[in-house]
C-alpha cells in the first residue's frame, strides 16, 4: 500500500516543481535587453496582444508588464548578493545606457604658484589638528579663523621692543601688518585666478557649445580669430561691406600726475604766455587739417548730390570732373594722420588744389 | 568663466554649496524642474503633481535658483490640448525637448490603493519595437530613462524593489503605466511577480520634438577619461575562461642558462681531453 503512495508522492512532487518553474518562466520570441545598473529592460517584441485589444488595452498591458517584469526580476536575482545589516543586497553592475551629462567636463586648472613650488621641492601637506590648546584663554581654540588660538592683534598688553620708538603705537602696527598680509593674500589669489583664466580662454575659442550667443560675444570671438594669424591680422581680407574695427587700438595715455617738474613748469608758463598775449596764436598744422577735413566733407556731399542727379539725367559729368594733378607739397607742415582714413579713395590731385589754396589763410608759415 | 567667482564664499557652507554646483567628474543626481505654464489646466496640473510625487525628493516646482537640468512644462490651449513638454539641459542650455500630448490620464489619487514610499528607485521597462526604429523615439526613450531613473547606486536591496514604470509604444502612442510590485512565493529562489496598478497612467501622443544637433549631443556625451574603466594590458581571456598573461623578456643566451648541477655528471679534466681527441679523429674521417 505504501509503494504506490510513495510513487504518487514523487510524481506529485515532480509536477509541483514543474509548475513552480513554470510560474517564473516567460516565453518571449526575442530576448530582452537588460541594463541592470539602471534597473532597465527593453523589450523588442512587437506588442501584438496589445494591438489586438482595441480601445482599452488595460488588461493586455498589465499582462505584458507582468511578463517583462518577471524577466527583469529573474535577471536581478541572479546577481551576486551580500548581506548588509540583515538585508539581502544585490550588487549592481555599472549602468550601460549612455546618458548625456548635465554640465561640461571640468577643465584641468593650472597649478597655483604654491602648488608648483611644493611639487618642485617635494613638500607634501602635513595633516594638522583643527583645534589648538590656547594657554591664555585656557581652552581649545581653532588653529585659524574666528576666535583663533594665537591672535596677536587681540592682545591687551604689548611690550615696546628695545629698538623701537616709544611714541609708536604697537597695536596699530600689528593691525596694519595684518591688513597688509590679508591684502597680499588676496592679490596672490587673484593672480592665480587670472593665470587660470588666461589658460582657459584659448581652449574655448570664444564659441559656446549651443551656438546661442549674443552679438557682442560673437564679435569678440571673431576679432580674436582675426588677429590670431602669423602676421597678427594685417593681411586678413574683409567682407565687401565690412568696416574696419575702430577702437581696438591703445587708449589715450595721460601724463603722470607728478613726474617731470621742469617740463610741467615749462608747459604751464607757455600756457600763461599764450593766454596773456594779444595776438591770437594759431597752430597751423591743426588749422590746415581742420580746414581740409571740412572741405573734403563738402566735396563728398556735393559729389553725392551730383552723382544722384547724374544718374537721373543719364550720367553727365559733374563740375568736379577735371582736376589739376599733384600740387606743391603741403606747406602746412606735418599731417598728423588726420587724413589717413578719409583720403584713401580720393585722387591726389584734389588735395593738391586745396593745399595750394590754404596758404593765404594760414598764419605763420613753417618750413 | 566659472573660475572667476562673482561671489567669493565667506563661509564653509557657502563654499560647499558652490562646489556642489560646479562641473565635476562624476556628477550629482539630476534635479527636475516642474513648470506650470500660464494656461495650464487641471489635468496638466495634476500630471505635474503626480510626476513630482514620483520624483521626490529630486523635483522642484519652478524656481530660478535651483540647479536643475531636467524640466517638465505643462500647458493647455486650443491647438495643443493637455500639452506636456519634457526636456533636459546641458550647461544651462536646452539640449532636448519633446512635446507630448496627454490623451488619457488617471491620477495617483484616483486609484485607491497603497502607494510605495517616495525616493525608491523604479524598475523601467520599455516595450515595443517602435522605440528603436525612429530617432525621435530613441531620444524619447533616452530622455525618459534620464528623467525617471533616480540615483545611481552600487547596491540595491532586493526586497526593496517596489515599483515598475512600463512604457509601451504602439500605433504612435506611448502608454505609460506604473505598477506596484508584489513578490509571491514560487518555490525556488526567484519570486513570482504579481502587479497591482498603483500610480499615474498616461496615454501620450508624440507631438513636436526639438532634438539637439549631433555634435552638441556628442559633446554632452563625452565621458571623462578618469571614469572610463582602465584596461589592464597584457591580460587576455580565452573562451573557456582561462586567463592568460604576457611577459616581455630580453633575449636569453641559452648556453649560459643556469640549470640544476649534477656533480656526478661533471666531466673530469682527463675525460675532457679524451673527448677532444675522439672528436678530432671523427672529423678527419
Amino acid at each position: 500500500m505504501e509503494a504506490p503512495n510513495v510513487e504518487e508522492l514523487l510524481v506529485q512532487a515532480e509536477r509541483d516543481e514543474a509548475q513552480k518553474l513554470q510560474r517564473i518562466t516567460v516565453h518571449k520570441e526575442l530576448e530582452l535587453e537588460f541594463d541592470l545598473g539602471n534597473l532597465l529592460a527593453s523589450d523588442r517584441n512587437p506588442p501584438t496582444t496589445v494591438r489586438h485589444a482595441g480601445a482599452t488595452p488595460e488588461a493586455e498591458l498589465r499582462a505584458l508588464a507582468r511578463d517583462n517584469t518577471q524577466l527583469l526580476i529573474n535577471e536581478l536575482w541572479q546577481l551576486p548578493t551580500e548581506r548588509v545589516e540583515e538585508a539581502v543586497v544585490a550588487r549592481l553592475p555599472e549602468p550601460s545606457t549612455r546618458l548625456p551629462r548635465e554640465k561640461p567636463l571640468p577643465r584641468p586648472r593650472p597649478l597655483t604658484r604654491w602648488q608648483q613650488f611644493a611639487r618642485l621641492k617635494g613638500i607634501r601637506p602635513k595633516k594638522k589638528t583643527n583645534l589648538v590648546w590656547d594657554e591664555a584663554s585656557g581652552q581649545w581654540r581653532r588653529r585659524w579663523g574666528y576666535k583663533r588660538a594665537r591672535d596677536d592683534t587681540k592682545e591687551w598688553l604689548i611690550e615696546v621692543p628695545g629698538g623701537a620708538d616709544p611714541m609708536e603705537d604697537q597695536f596699530a602696527k600689528r593691525i596694519q601688518a595684518k591688513k597688509e598680509r590679508v591684502a597680499k593674500n588676496e592679490l596672490n589669489r587673484l593672480r592665480n585666478l587670472a593665470r587660470a583664466h588666461k589658460m582657459q580662454v584659448p581652449s574655448a575659442a570664444g564659441l559656446h557649445p549651443t551656438g546661442h550667443q549674443s552679438k557682442e560675444e560673437l564679435g569678440r570671438a571673431m576679432q580674436v580669430a582675426k588677429v590670431s594669424t602669423a602676421s597678427v591680422g594685417r593681411f586678413q581680407e574683409r567682407l565687401p561691406k565690412e568696416k574696419a574695427p575702430r577702437g581696438s587700438g591703445k587708449k589715450r595715455k595721460f601724463q603722470p600726475l607728478f613726474g617731470d617738474f621742469a617740463a610741467e613748469k615749462k608747459s604751464q608758463l607757455e600756457l600763461l604766455r599764450v593766454m596773456n598775449s594779444k595776438k591770437p596764436q594759431l597752430d597751423v598744422t591743426r588749422a590746415t587739417n581742420k580746414q581740409m577735413r571740412e572741405e573734403d566733407q563738402e566735396a563728398a556731399a556735393q559729389r553725392k548730390k551730383m552723382s544722384q542727379k547724374g544718374k537721373r539725367k543719364g550720367g553727365r559729368p559733374g563740375p568736379g570732373g577735371k582736376r589739376k594733378g599733384g600740387g606743391p607739397p603741403s606747406q602746412g607742415g606735418k599731417r598728423k594722420g588726420g587724413l589717413g582714413g578719409k583720403m584713401q579713395s580720393r585722387p591726389p590731385g584734389v588735395g593738391g588744389k586745396r593745399r595750394g589754396g590754404v596758404q593765404p589763410h594760414g598764419g605763420k608759415r613753417r618750413k | 568663466d566659472g573660475l572667476v567667482d562673482k561671489v567669493k564664499p565667506k563661509t564653509k557652507r557657502a563654499k560647499r554649496f558652490l562646489e556642489k554646483r560646479e562641473p565635476k567628474l562624476s556628477e550629482n543626481i539630476k534635479n527636475a524642474m516642474l513648470i506650470k505654464g500660464g494656461n495650464a489646466n487641471a489635468t496638466v496640473m495634476q500630471v505635474l503633481r503626480d510626476m513630482y510625487a514620483l520624483k521626490k525628493p529630486y523635483g522642484e516646482f519652478f524656481s530660478k535658483k535651483s540647479d536643475c537640468s531636467l524640466f517638465m512644462f505643462g500647458s493647455h490651449n486650443k491647438k495643443r490640448p493637455n500639452n506636456l513638454v519634457i526636456g533636459r539641459m546641458y550647461d544651462y542650455h536646452v539640449l532636448d525637448m519633446i512635446e507630448l500630448g496627454i490623451e488619457k490620464f488617471v491620477s495617483l489619487k484616483d486609484i485607491k490603493n497603497s502607494k510605495c514610499p517616495e525616493g525608491t528607485k523604479p524598475l523601467l521597462i520599455f516595450a515595443g519595437d517602435d522605440f528603436d526604429v525612429t530617432e525621435d523615439y530613441r531620444r524619447l526613450k533616452n530622455l525618459l530613462i534620464d528623467f525617471f531613473r533616480g540615483p545611481t547606486v552600487p547596491n540595491v536591496r532586493l526586497a526593496g524593489l517596489e515599483y515598475v514604470l512600463h512604457f509601451t509604444a504602439l500605433n504612435g502612442k506611448v502608454y505609460f503605466r506604473s505598477y506596484k510590485l508584489l513578490l509571491k512565493k514560487s518555490g525556488c529562489r526567484t519570486p513570482r511577480i504579481e502587479l497591482e496598478e498603483m500610480g499615474p497612467s498616461l496615454d501620450l501622443v508624440l507631438r513636436r520634438t526639438h532634438l539637439a544637433s549631433d555634435d552638441l549631443y556628442k559633446l554632452s556625451m563625452k565621458m571623462p577619461k578618469a571614469l572610463k574603466p582602465k584596461k589592464k594590458k597584457n591580460i587576455s581571456q580565452d573562451t573557456f575562461g582561462t586567463t592568460y598573461g604576457r611577459i616581455h623578456m630580453q633575449k636569453q643566451d641559452l648556453s649560459k642558462l643556469q640549470t640544476r648541477k649534477m656533480k656526478g655528471l661533471k666531466k673530469r679534466p682527463a675525460e675532457k681531453t679524451e673527448d677532444k681527441e675522439t672528436s678530432k679523429r671523427i672529423k678527419k674521417n
